[in-house]
């Protein structure tokens, strides 16, 4: 039995097609999220690499802000709830989940069977999400891949201190204009990120293992200044950015046991 | 409308009736040549009903704005009269409102964003009253009101209570506070005090509180016949007419209707509840709509809020020396210690066989923004119940985001179906 997880965003749509609940059949994730091509890419793409069609899926759950937009899914989950069932499937010690996304940062306490015992997640703002990462990293002229190959090069990381993206920005401005290298600006908007995460992380409590998913963790040097920030030991989800995608389609496995069960 | 057809109406067309006809009464004193009252709205109206004052109450009026999609354009008044997007929005919606009323008594002109303006027309004050027993920010506004108008401003002062149950001493200062309103108001109305009539309306007020504190009993059926969002539309006649018989009538019926529907094994939701919230704080107002139907839409149905809630203000109408009064009006929950408020919400959610808590983060109370953290906490650790917070404002739209509540409440029914499934994920 086939089940989908698609879990469309603010700036990327991810799907991940699973076999009986168990094995990972294919996962992949396109750059661009609700409102864009990015779901039709994504749905495309699987197909193609996988081999499958949606009327292959026996149940497809989405997540994510675009959750609600996408008629060929059979339920809608918070990513909260699929974030959660996703990392705890890949790794049953995690007891604290850091997820970054484009929009929103949040952290998840886990009991030991993989419940949430609680959540909280960033306010109406963007400070700490990957958007504000992008927005850094256009101000900066680096490419977002290459912001950790210079974070790792800063000795002596920059203070950015406001909590406003667009404060921010003009701080990385000002930042530049004085001649701050551009390595220790990025360390300090990565050490501004971590701050902001490792915050909600100390509210639900910091319990190990202590994993990191979402698209912003696929950048070493976020992860990096977390585990500074947090002083304990982090783990980066494998696939971070399809964890949501992977929960979704437990799920939905799960949903067709259940019906299985009651028929 | 004649007396048979108010006999004749469901609680739904008393309450709209009754507001239209407060806003008329109002809008007919001034004309008249009578006082007009701006009043907060846990004020005690009671002395000045008694002295046949008209009161309008600009909360309510703000919020019903608010929901009728206005706020946008009082509040744009407020932004151009200086107030920050950090000050209470129903202070914002309110002063924007009084500028434009003020524009046109000046000008004989009315300006065009009031005459497109969904507002209730409500007249101008002739003094305004107020209270601090549920947020410190109507001190403030009231006082800017008083100047901006060159008019009275009676403050009633009401102690915090860091310990409960409320000291006989606070309950004598508080008594005093009324009889020096009273003696304020004799001055401003160049006439005695009616002790007579502040009898009456004393037992009146007692009448349409108990008719209140029916409807709100109704949530602890299960389920329920009570759909806890009405208490926030219903809360508007407990506000500005609980000195009145309308409120009372009103009440009634909607209790009367409430129990009949009970009693035939209907419940609030056409489907079935899947589960029931606690919600803390006050209404979204601009979003009323949006943040009742996420509920709905996955089953949830609210059966607790302390918010309607601070109306219970029950005390001895016979009582003379009127700390039974003071009592009623300082022990809103928000007025007093931590420990107490975690009592009042906690059984709140008790009587509502609430399965987890929704915490309205809201941009416009510091006050119950700053209370929901610990409180929250000190809850669960208590009863268990999942909640989640989610950031918005009362009449500021720009302050919500519907997505990110979707999420935190979806979240939030999932976390409970957890709990009702033992807790697996």
């Amino acid at each position: 039995m086939y089940t989908m997880g698609i879990d469309v965003g603010s700036a990327s749509s991810k799907a991940v097609i699973l076999r009986d609940g168990k094995e990972v059949v294919a996962g992949l994730a396109v750059q661009a999220g609700t409102g864009s091509s990015g779901p039709g890419r994504v749905l495309e793409e699987i197909a193609a690499t996988s081999g499958l069609d949606l009327k292959d899926m026996a149940f497809i759950l989405a997540t994510g802000y675009g959750r609600t937009a996408l008629p060929m899914a059979d339920k809608q989950m918070s990513e909260i709830t699929c974030h959660a069932k996703g990392v705890f499937f890949q790794d049953p010690s995690v007891r604290t989940i850091i997820d970054i996304g484009g929009q929103d940062v949040k952290a998840i306490a886990l009991d030991d069977r993989g419940g949430i015992r609680q959540f909280y997640m960033n306010d109406k703002c963007a400070a700490g999400t990957g958007r504000f990462l992008e927005v850094m990293a256009r101000v900066l002229e680096v490419p977002l891949e290459e912001m950790a190959e210079y974070h790792f090069r800063s000795k002596n990381p920059a203070q950015v201190s406001s909590t406003c993206t667009v404060f921010a920005e003009s701080e990385v401005i000002s930042l530049l204009s004085r001649g701050t290298a551009k390595e220790d600006i990025i360390a300090g908007v990565h050490f501004s990120v971590a701050a902001k995460a490792c915050a909600l992380a100390q509210r639900v409590g910091v319990r190990r293992e202590v994993v990191l998913c979402g698209g912003a963790a696929k950048n070493g040097g976020v992860a990096d200044a977390i585990e500074k920030e947090l002083g304990a030991p982090l783990v980066v989800a494998q696939n971070p950015q399809l964890t949501g995608a992977l929960g979704a389609a437990l799920l939905a496995y799960e949903e067709m046991m259940r019906k299985e069960r009651s028929a | 409308m004649s007396e048979k057809s108010v006999q004749e109406m469901t609680a739904k067309e008393l309450l709209a009736y009754y507001q239209a006809k407060l806003d008329e009464e109002a809008r007919q004193a001034k004309a008249n040549g009578k006082l007009v009252c701006w009043s907060a709205s846990v004020a005690p109206p009671e002395m000045c009903v008694a002295m046949d004052i008209a009161m309008v109450y600009p909360e309510t009026h703000a919020a019903g704005i608010g929901a009728r999609k206005g706020a946008m354009d009082m509040l744009e008044v407020a932004d151009r009269m200086g107030y920050s997007v950090d000050c209470c929005s129903y202070g914002r919606v309110n002063m924007g409102y009084m500028e434009l009323l003020k524009e046109e008594a000046m000008t004989g002109k009315t300006p065009e964003a009031l005459a497109n303006s969904p507002a209730a027309r409500v007249p101008l004050p002739d003094l305004v009253i107020t209270c601090n027993n549920i947020c410190n920010t109507l001190l403030k506004w009231y006082e800017n009101l008083a100047a901006e108008l060159n008019i009275p401003c009676i403050v009633i002062d009401v102690p915090f209570n860091h310990t409960m149950p409320v000291s006989e001493h606070a309950k004598e200062y508080i008594a005093d506070e009324f009889r020096n309103a009273i003696s304020q108001l004799e001055v401003i109305c160049g006439r005695p005090f009616d002790y007579e009539k502040f009898h009456q309306v004393r037992r009146q007020t007692q009448r349409s509180i108990e008719q209140w504190n029916r409807i709100a009993s109704m949530s602890r059926y299960k389920p329920s016949p009570l759909n806890g969002f009405d208490l926030f539309n219903y809360m508007a006649l407990v506000v500005c007419a609980r000195s009145r018989d309308y409120a009372e009538i009103t009440f009634r019926k909607f209790a009367d209707e409430l129990e009949e529907k009970y009693k035939k094994g209907e419940s609030a939701f056409k489907g079935a509840e899947q589960n029931r919230i606690a919600w803390e704080g006050i209404a979204v107002w601009p979003y009323l709509g949006h943040t009742f139907k996420t509920l709905k839409n996955q089953g949830t149905i609210m059966t607790g809020s302390a918010y309607p809630n601070m109306w219970d203000l029950t005390y001895d109408a016979e009582d003379e020396s009127l700390h039974s009064m003071a009592e009623a009006y300082t022990r809103t929950y928000i007025n007093t210690c931590l420990d107490n408020k975690v009592a009042v919400l906690r059984r709140i959610m008790e009587e509502g066989q609430c399965d987890g808590v929704l915490y309205h983060l809201n941009r416009s109370c510091k006050l119950m923004s700053f209370l929901n953290v610990e409180t929250a906490e000190r809850i669960q650790e208590k009863n268990g119940l999942p909640y989640v917070s989610f950031d918005g404002d009362q009449t500021d739209p720009r302050n919500f985001a519907p997505a990110q509540y979707d999420t935190r409440v979806q979240a939030l029914g999932e976390m409970m179906e957890q709990a009702a499934d033992g807790g697996q994920a």
